[in-house]
């Protein structure tokens, strides 16, 4: 065993890589003596925040993980569900915002790389992804440096790999300034036999490294860049940020998935955060078996390099397998078929322990279930912020608000042109959509609907799912519990108005420091929001990640729980859009409005604040609700279907004109001040239409789900008029809602 | 009729053309890039993709692939041949179609449906009559298509040209209808024979139904029928 490192340095060492000293000490205990430099290294990296969740992990119990449709729940690379006829669906979503935040087109681009070789780690083919991001606002140059460099680092690697980017959600707000958040979802679809485990078992057994060879890119990318603040030393992390290549990968899915079709490997795992460290231990632990590697074997990319250096590289592209001794010139055939590496670096031993050698000298030798398992977890102090009582008592209502039917349609032409409203389109135009084609709704409708379907095996069927993945950043910082309610209610009303049902979720929960006592609040409240969403829906949690740390200068982004919701459809050819269909047909709204202006898209835009309570959520109408909406698209008497979200009843008629090139004439016949009933952004509500003779059998759904609704108005003409409040043309609405996103990044001033 | 589809590492449209041929009733086969026996099929086609990762010039790389010389060989003969997105870009690598592709004008990448004119050409994958307007989407980085003034008027005295980039209603605008900048809104040529069939449009996403339109389907059913009468 080399001793590299002094007693008296190993703990300054420990603190320099992030360990705290209680941390360090327990590294001691377990190895009963002072680690080496290598292990010192793999620790720090296994005891981040990033790979052992440990201040989180207790909190992340509330969820609930099972249900009728789930084959793998949490815990696995990623989460697995039956979506019917023997077919099955991994997904996962997964962060990578501090890479992003120093070098947007690589930090994203590595993030769909990563979430990528997580869902074939299972034996999915992958079939899509859908990416929700959060910049600080365009008008300022860098914001626009990211959010143009997020984008095109998405698109240059998903295009190239040939899995569509089919949806997904941005917002802009001055919160995520100084900390971009660049969350990746990613889906496969397998046969439900196919299902594999990255687990190393079988003493005797070879692990062999397949796809690029190993750098000193991306050292520390779990430790010092993932799970630290932001502040003036954040440029120099540059070299943390690793670099990606697409085509690497593409040949690896084809590769790993040939050969996991031909059995000729015993466990597969990917190499992401903490590298090599990371994989094997996770896959020896989860055996219950050791590893011995030799460092020498690998292939690296540079000269003299170190031990510790090899183990924790997070050089892309590179998966990990185990393979019984008379398969492996077979497995190698297969990589040497797609032109790819495959070296043989260590062996499964019975030992329970993790060996790393250089040559013939031991490195590393530590108990291998202790790096994944045994960090510490910790139960961290919480405190309800302060500013949430004076956030909440303020009545936006006591504010000057528009009256007049030329204010009103200005608002609302406004609302439209919102980077956070506007169209979409700048964004998923660079990215392929179709490739695969299994995209039955293009971007750009509530959900994105997907065929399900091996088209390269000439395997499609008449079934379906839906995908959405949606937060509202701003409703999580006026009430972190509800806001994340209502991430998950929106999330799945977008998935029920595409005609899907709801099946499981993943989650990205982006916070920011959880030391400090009342952002740990925050997450705390945001997790049992969430746990108690599902709870009531019956929809689990199958996978996630957690992403602390989302801070720059002290100051945290938004509590920003993303969901990412699948829900499933029996017959595809049954799914729904937003957009108006036909003259003459009857607009209903299912739902009711209050006028909950909190925290709205309207008072940022009329008033520049984000104050008050977000919209308030009863659960059970929202189910109510949402059945409903599945029931009539069942019946086949839904012609389209929007959910009312971000600047409120206005903006979803408006959207609904836009994409269906139609008009419409509606009479809200409520109460309310015009202002509230146009663009307050109640919950639990969507815009559908239907054949006049279909109208009654919608309002018998309506009352047999007992859910309040109107008969609002009909589809024609070429303006959009409601009361004599709003009256705008096709024309306006477009011309304010379609180039607005260009707009923003061109207006260079 | 059977469609031999060419494979080349980082290729990603090979499935889906697969796909859409056997939608239509027809049997497909996969070519390695490897392979020098391209026997057994009645047209060859060379899909979408970043063959070999693209990180030169589009194309470059994979037109001294091994299968390659057996298309030239195949195409020199007469043998139907389509190179979609990147397979056009090979193809002109290849010295089989004339011209280059540029990065689109806007330097960015372009996924949309595209509104198509069909001239009158001689092309064998075109039965559609000219003036015909095909809705098919585009996807690509590289599709700017460029070359020099001889070249284009060769082609347009040939009838080398098959589609143009259009407006929905056929006209052409006066700034181009092209949306990545090519030169004279070309989307697709021909050669001489009519026999080898270039495009940047893809034909392949919209033939099944359910995943869009069908404007794609005339592509692959104008060759068979050909081979078919040719051979009955």
């Amino acid at each position: 065993m080399r001793e590299d490192l002094a007693p008296e340095v190993a703990p300054r060492l420990a603190e320099e890589l992030g360990l705290k000293l209680a941390e360090y000490e327990k590294v001691v205990e377990i190895l009963g003596r002072t680690p080496s430099l290598t292990e010192l290294y793999m620790y720090s990296l296994m005891w981040s925040e990033h790979c052992s969740y440990k201040h989180s992990r207790k909190a992340l119990r509330m969820f609930p993980s099972e249900g009728e449709h789930v084959l793998q729940g949490p815990g696995e690379n990623a989460g697995v569900i039956g979506v019917g006829d023997g077919w099955a669906l991994a997904f996962k979503m997964e962060s990578h915002n501090h890479p992003s935040a120093i070098e947007p087109y690589q930090g994203a681009a590595t993030g769909i790389g990563g979430i990528i070789r997580d869902i074939f780690t299972m034996g999915a083919r992958p079939i899509a992804s859908l990416d929700s991001l959060r910049f600080g606002t365009l008008g300022k140059p860098r914001q626009r440096y990211l959010f143009e460099g997020a984008v095109a680092g998405i698109g240059g690697y998903g295009n190239c790999l040939g899995v569509p980017t089919v949806g997904g959600e941005v917002y802009f707000d001055d919160a995520y300034e100084g900390n971009c958040l660049i969350n990746a979802m990613s889906l496969g679809i397998m046969r439900e036999e196919r299902l594999m485990r990255a687990v190393a078992a079988g003493p005797g057994n070879l692990v062999l490294l397949i796809g690029s060879t190993t750098g000193r890119d991306g050292i520390g990318g779990a430790s010092t860049l993932a799970s630290q603040e932001f502040d003036e030393k954040a440029e120099d992390k540059r070299p943390s940020v690793q670099v990606g290549d697409p085509f690497e990968e593409k040949l690896l899915i084809e590769a790993c998935l040939e050969l996991l079709d031909e059995e000729l490997l015993v466990g597969l795992g990917d190499l992401g955060a903490a590298g090599l460290t990371s994989s094997a231990s996770e896959m020896a632990s989860r055996g219950g078996v050791g590893l011995d590697i030799d460092v020498t074997t690998i292939p690296a990319r540079e000269e003299a390099m170190k031990p510790f250096e090899f183990m924790v590289s997070e050089s892309q592209e590179r998966m990990l397998a185990v393979v019984e001794p008379e398969k492996l010139a077979a497995a190698q055939a297969v990589c040497t078929k797609w032109g790819l590496r495959s070296t043989v670096i260590g062996t499964v031993t019975d030992t329970g322990r993790f060996v790393v050698r250089e040559g013939d000298e031991v490195v590393a030798d530590m108990p291998a279930v202790t790096l994944a398992h045994d960090a510490p977890i910790y139960d961290p102090a919480m405190t309800r912020p302060a500013y949430l009582d004076e956030v909440q008592a303020f009545d936006p209502v006591t504010l000057g608000h528009p009256e007049t039917p030329g204010a009103l349609s200005d608002m609302l032409l406004r609302l439209l042109a919102s980077p956070n409203i506007c169209s979409r389109r700048w964004i998923w135009q660079q990215y392929d959509h179709q490739v695969m084609l299994n995209t039955v709704v293009l971007p750009g409708s509530d959900a994105a609907v997907l065929r399900i379907g091996d088209t390269g095996r000439g395997e499609v069927t008449g079934r379906g799912i839906a995908v959405s993945s949606d937060c509202n950043g701003r409703y999580c910082y006026l009430d972190p519990y509800l806001g994340a309610q209502i991430a998950f209610a929106e999330a799945a009303r977008n998935v029920a108005c595409s005609g899907g049902h709801p099946a499981a979720i993943t989650d990205c929960l982006n916070f920011g420091n959880p030391e400090k006592p009342e952002v740990f609040w925050t997450f705390h409240e945001s997790v049992r929001g969430l746990s108690d969403a599902c709870r009531a829906f019956g929809v689990p949690v199958i996978s996630g990640n957690v992403s602390f740390y989302n801070e720059s200068f002290g100051q945290p982004i938004y509590p920003t729980p993303t969901v990412g919701l699948v829900g499933v459809l029996d017959d595809v050819s049954k799914h729904c859009t937003l957009s108006f269909k036909a003259e003459g047909d009857v607009i209903v709204l299912l739902g009711e409005t209050e006028n909950e202006i909190g925290g709205s898209e309207y008072l940022k835009l009329a008033h520049g604040i984000v104050s008050g309570r977000p919209p308030a959520l009863d659960l059970e109408l929202e189910q109510a609700v949402q059945h409903s909406v599945l029931a009539a698209i069942d019946a086949g008497i839904l012609r389209s279907a929007h959910d009312c979200s971000e600047g409120g009843l206005a903006v979803t008629l408006a959207e609904c004109c836009i994409a269906g090139g139609l008009g419409a004439d509606v009479h809200l016949g409520d109460e309310l001040p015009l202002y509230g009933a146009l663009f307050s952004e109640t919950q639990s509500r969507v815009v559908v239409t239907t054949l006049p003779q279909d109208a009654e059998r919608l309002i018998e759904l309506a009352l047999v789900h007992e859910i309040p609704y109107a008969v609002i108005g009909t589809v024609g003409g070429g303006s959009l008029r409601v009361e004599d409040a709003v009256d705008v043309t096709l024309q306006q609405m477009r011309e304010a809602w379609e180039p607005a996103l260009e707009r923003a990044l061109e207006d260079v001033t | 009729m059977r469609f031999g589809v060419v494979v080349f590492p980082g290729s990603n449209c090979e499935q889906d053309v697969v796909h859409a041929v056997e939608v239509l009733g027809f049997e497909a086969g996969y070519i390695w890039h490897g392979d020098t026996d391209i026997s057994g099929y009645g047209a060859i086609v060379l899909p979408g993709g970043f063959s070999y990762g693209d990180y030169i010039r589009c194309g470059a790389v994979a037109r001294f692939s091994p299968v390659m010389a057996e298309v030239v060989r195949f195409a020199e003969r007469g043998g139907p041949v389509i190179g979609i997105c990147n397979g056009f870009q090979i193809l002109t690598e290849a010295h089989l179609l004339p011209g280059a592709l540029l990065r689109n004008r806007g330097l960015k990448f372009i996924c949309r449906e595209t509104t198509l004119r069909v001239e009158e050409s001689a092309c064998q994958w075109m039965d559609a009559e000219a003036g015909t307007v095909l809705r098919i989407p585009i996807n690509h980085n590289e599709g700017n298509y460029i070359c020099d003034p001889a070249a284009l008027e060769r082609m347009q005295s040939a009838g080398q040209i098959v589609l143009r980039y259009c407006e929905p209603d056929g006209s052409r605008a006066p700034g181009g209808s092209a949306p990545n900048g090519a030169l004279d809104d070309i989307a697709g040529i021909c050669n001489e024979g009519g026999n080898v069939f270039g495009l940047m449009p893809h034909p392949e996403r919209v033939v099944d139904p359910v995943v869009g339109g069908t404007d794609g389907q005339g592509v692959f059913e104008s060759i068979a029928r050909r081979i078919q009468e040719v051979a009955g």
